[in-house]
């Protein structure tokens, strides 16, 4: 006998759909003989007495399911067999482990010698807590739903209480994402604080030379100042100098120009451009743009061209936001009244000047808000860098040189075997919490801008 | 002749025998009007009569809504205005408009009047500029409400004088003919008497057609109103004429209240 929480999750929802048919029938039942009206349909008195029946019942097996394996253990430990393990350590842990696969019954036989005699308690104990957790909630789920089948009566206001669970409900599942926020930024801040009792932030922030090295950290090896300046060069320079004209005459062109049936087939195919994954425009940057940008560069003469380069993943990376841009664009002019077109058009301004004197001025709150976004969008960018712009922690503001970036470098100190509690490793969380906090309040300053915009014009 | 004689010697516009649709709908029928160089002309008519549709023919304004279109012959001096030797950018600048609504641009208010000449360059320096923005502020009747904030934003003023600012904005650029489409319907009764005002005084500078549903206003206004029902133009005659007058049945109806 084990604790498969599935069935049991299962078996209670069957009580529940029980519990369903009693209360509607209950409640019809007792309209019916009394010749009142019910306050609220059948069915709401249904649901009042499922889920009575069902949320403590699987809150607490989604409890018992995460605590009773510690209970396990803990009676295990207790037993004679048990006071023979070693101390604490790894092997204590995997003898545990390996008596209580078998137990479980997820592996045939035991692998370690000393983990035998433990198996029967552990198949001893997890019964007898898997009972105990059965019965638990088996007693829950009934209480539960005796307690709401009893408080069925034709006036009983089923429906309002129904209501206030399920929006309940929804109020949980909205704070998830929410929640889960919260927790990355908890464990990239305890980890950054780990790094920062080893390496001083200031250091981090504005020290200029890039060389970690593993073992104890040295001094001056992790001045992050050559990564911010080549994620700066390649997302917010390269790459906006590529996306921002592009992205808004494509933008223009869309919504000014082009014939209805050009737009109804252009902007799904940008959008589709938007959904490709990063890892392919990667490919392109590194085996297309990057080699022919090389070539050039060694053309006119440019010394250190390298095939990996900053040009080149700033290019791609550009091309990658273009679609982005264009509809944050796009909806910035549209949302631009029309009346504002026609009274430059009346006043005898041709399209073209009406675009640039009055579309897109008055657009350009808008337009500079989407331009933060995709600024914050390409400082976090990944796969292209990783591919394309190298890992050489370089100060230049020559494109055609090899730079990295913050992101980059998380790749590079996360990957490869490394103690996990080094500062090189640790040194990826502080890098990370940094790129966070500057794309955080990028989109913050962005989504205002956006806002207050769409305020002035409704 | 005196200048509220019916027939119109010189007449500043001519329309005849025009035609407006807008996809499959027929939205003007047939209609042929004489706008008089000197004079206020009223479109009045219930709503939907086609009397809006019918000015913003007048400057090419319906050229903007893809499925419109417009046949007959409407002329500018006795040139057709739709002709393909046409030019709408130079049409537009010679008929000003005015909306319904007041449309300042974002800029400011010495930017929005400043705007039209400076895209036909009509004031090679700012000190032409100058004098061209503050004369047409001071014809607006606005000069002496914004003289000292003319750096300030057009959409803050009230909007009595976003509309005055947009009939500066038109007169800055020296039309020849001043369209106000319900110029006053957004506005209250102390801003619009401003504004009727203001077209008594420029009566005589600019032809003026105005489109209203107030009947009181086009009596006001007005030397001649043109009567819209269901797309085409019913009467038209001198003001007096029709208030007074009216020689068509539903024109009577309209003006007395019984339908509209």
């Amino acid at each position: 006998m084990t604790f498969n929480a599935a069935a049991l999750l299962l078996l209670i929802a069957g009580l529940a759909l029980i519990g369903w048919l009693a209360g509607r029938a209950r409640s019809a039942m007792l309209a019916g003989r009394s010749g009142t009206k019910l306050h609220s349909r059948p069915q709401y008195h249904g649901w009042y007495v499922a889920l009575w029946l069902f949320a403590p019942a699987a809150l607490f097996l989604a409890i018992w399911s995460s605590v009773s394996p510690a209970l396990v253990t803990n009676q295990v430990l207790a037993t004679e067999a048990a006071q023979s393990l070693p101390a604490f350590g790894f092997e204590r842990g995997a003898i545990l482990s390996d008596a209580r696969g078998v137990a479980e019954g997820k592996q045939p036989a035991v692998r370690l010698p000393a983990a035998a005699p433990l198996v029967k308690a552990y198949a001893d104990a997890g019964e007898k807590y898997a009972w105990i957790g059965i019965a638990a909630m088996l007693a829950l789920a009934l209480a539960g739903g005796l307690y709401a089948f009893t408080r069925i009566k034709p006036d009983f206001r089923a429906r309002t209480r129904v209501e206030k669970i399920v929006m309940l409900f929804l109020l949980l599942a909205s704070l998830v994402a929410i929640l889960t926020t919260f927790g990355i930024v908890l464990s990239l801040l305890f980890e950054s604080i780990r790094f920062f009792r080893l390496v001083s932030p200031a250091e981090l922030l504005f020290g200029t030379n890039w060389a970690p090295t593993s073992g104890a950290p040295q001094d001056d090896t992790f001045g992050g100042i050559p990564l911010f300046w080549g994620t700066v060069l390649i997302g917010a320079i390269i790459a906006m100098i590529v996306a921002i004209p592009i992205g808004m005459m494509t933008a223009v062109y869309l919504t000014q120009y082009a014939a209805p049936t050009v737009r109804k087939w252009v902007k799904p195919i940008l959008e589709i451009l938007a959904g490709v994954p990063t890892v392919v425009y990667g490919y392109f940057a590194a085996l297309t743009v990057a080699p022919a940008l090389r070539n050039f560069a060694v053309m006119l003469g440019i010394p250190n061209a390298s095939t990996e380069s900053a040009l080149a993943a700033g290019i791609v990376m550009g091309v990658m936001i273009i679609p982005f841009v264009s509809s944050m664009a796009d909806d910035s002019i549209n949302a631009v009244p029309q009346s504002m077109r026609d009274g430059s058009l009346a006043l005898g301004a041709t399209p073209n000047e009406t675009i640039r004197q009055v579309l897109i001025p008055a657009a350009l709150p808008g337009v500079m808000g989407g331009i933060l976004l995709a600024v914050s969008r390409a400082i976090g960018e990944t796969m292209i860098v990783v591919m394309a712009a190298g890992l050489s922690a370089n100060m230049t503001a020559n494109p055609f040189a090899s730079v990295t970036t913050v992101t980059a470098q998380i790749v590079k100190l996360l990957t490869g075997d490394q103690e996990f509690d080094s500062a090189k490793t640790l040194a990826a969380f502080a890098l990370g919490l940094v790129l966070f906090i500057v794309t955080l309040l990028l989109n913050i300053v962005a989504l205002r801008i956006v806002k207050k915009y769409r305020e002035a014009y409704e | 002749m005196t200048q509220d004689d019916l027939t119109i010697a010189d007449p500043k516009m001519k329309a005849h025998g025009v035609d407006v649709f807008y996809g499959e709908k027929q939205a003007i029928k047939n209609v042929s009007i004489d706008v008089g160089t000197d004079l206020v002309t009223a479109f009045i008519g219930p709503s939907g009569c086609g009397k809006s549709t019918f000015l913003r023919s007048l400057n090419r304004m319906n050229d903007t809504v893809a499925s419109a279109k417009v046949t007959g012959r409407i002329e500018l001096d006795g040139e057709d205005i739709y002709a393909p030797s046409m030019d709408v950018v130079q049409l537009r600048a010679r008929v000003g408009m005015v909306f319904q609504k007041p449309n300042p641009f974002p800029k400011s208010i010495y930017d929005n009047v400043g705007y039209g000449p400076r895209i036909h360059g009509l004031a090679p320096s700012k000190a032409d500029l100058d004098v061209v923005v503050e004369r047409a502020l001071v014809r607006a009747g606005l000069w002496d409400e914004v003289k000292d904030r003319l750096a300030e934003s057009g959409t803050a003023l009230s909007g009595g004088q976003q509309q005055r600012l947009c009939i500066a904005r038109a007169i800055a650029v020296d039309p020849e003919v001043i369209l106000m489409d319900e110029p006053c319907s957004a506005l209250d009764p102390i801003a619009t008497a401003k504004i009727e005002e203001l077209i008594h005084e420029l009566r005589g500078k600019y032809a003026i057609v105005i489109v209203t549903h107030n009947m009181q206003q086009a009596a006001r206004v007005s030397q001649r109103t043109a009567f819209f029902h269901l797309g085409t133009l019913v009467e038209y005659g001198k003001t007096t004429d029709i208030f007074t007058n009216p020689k068509q049945e539903r024109t009577k109806d309209y003006i007395t209240g019984r339908y509209g």
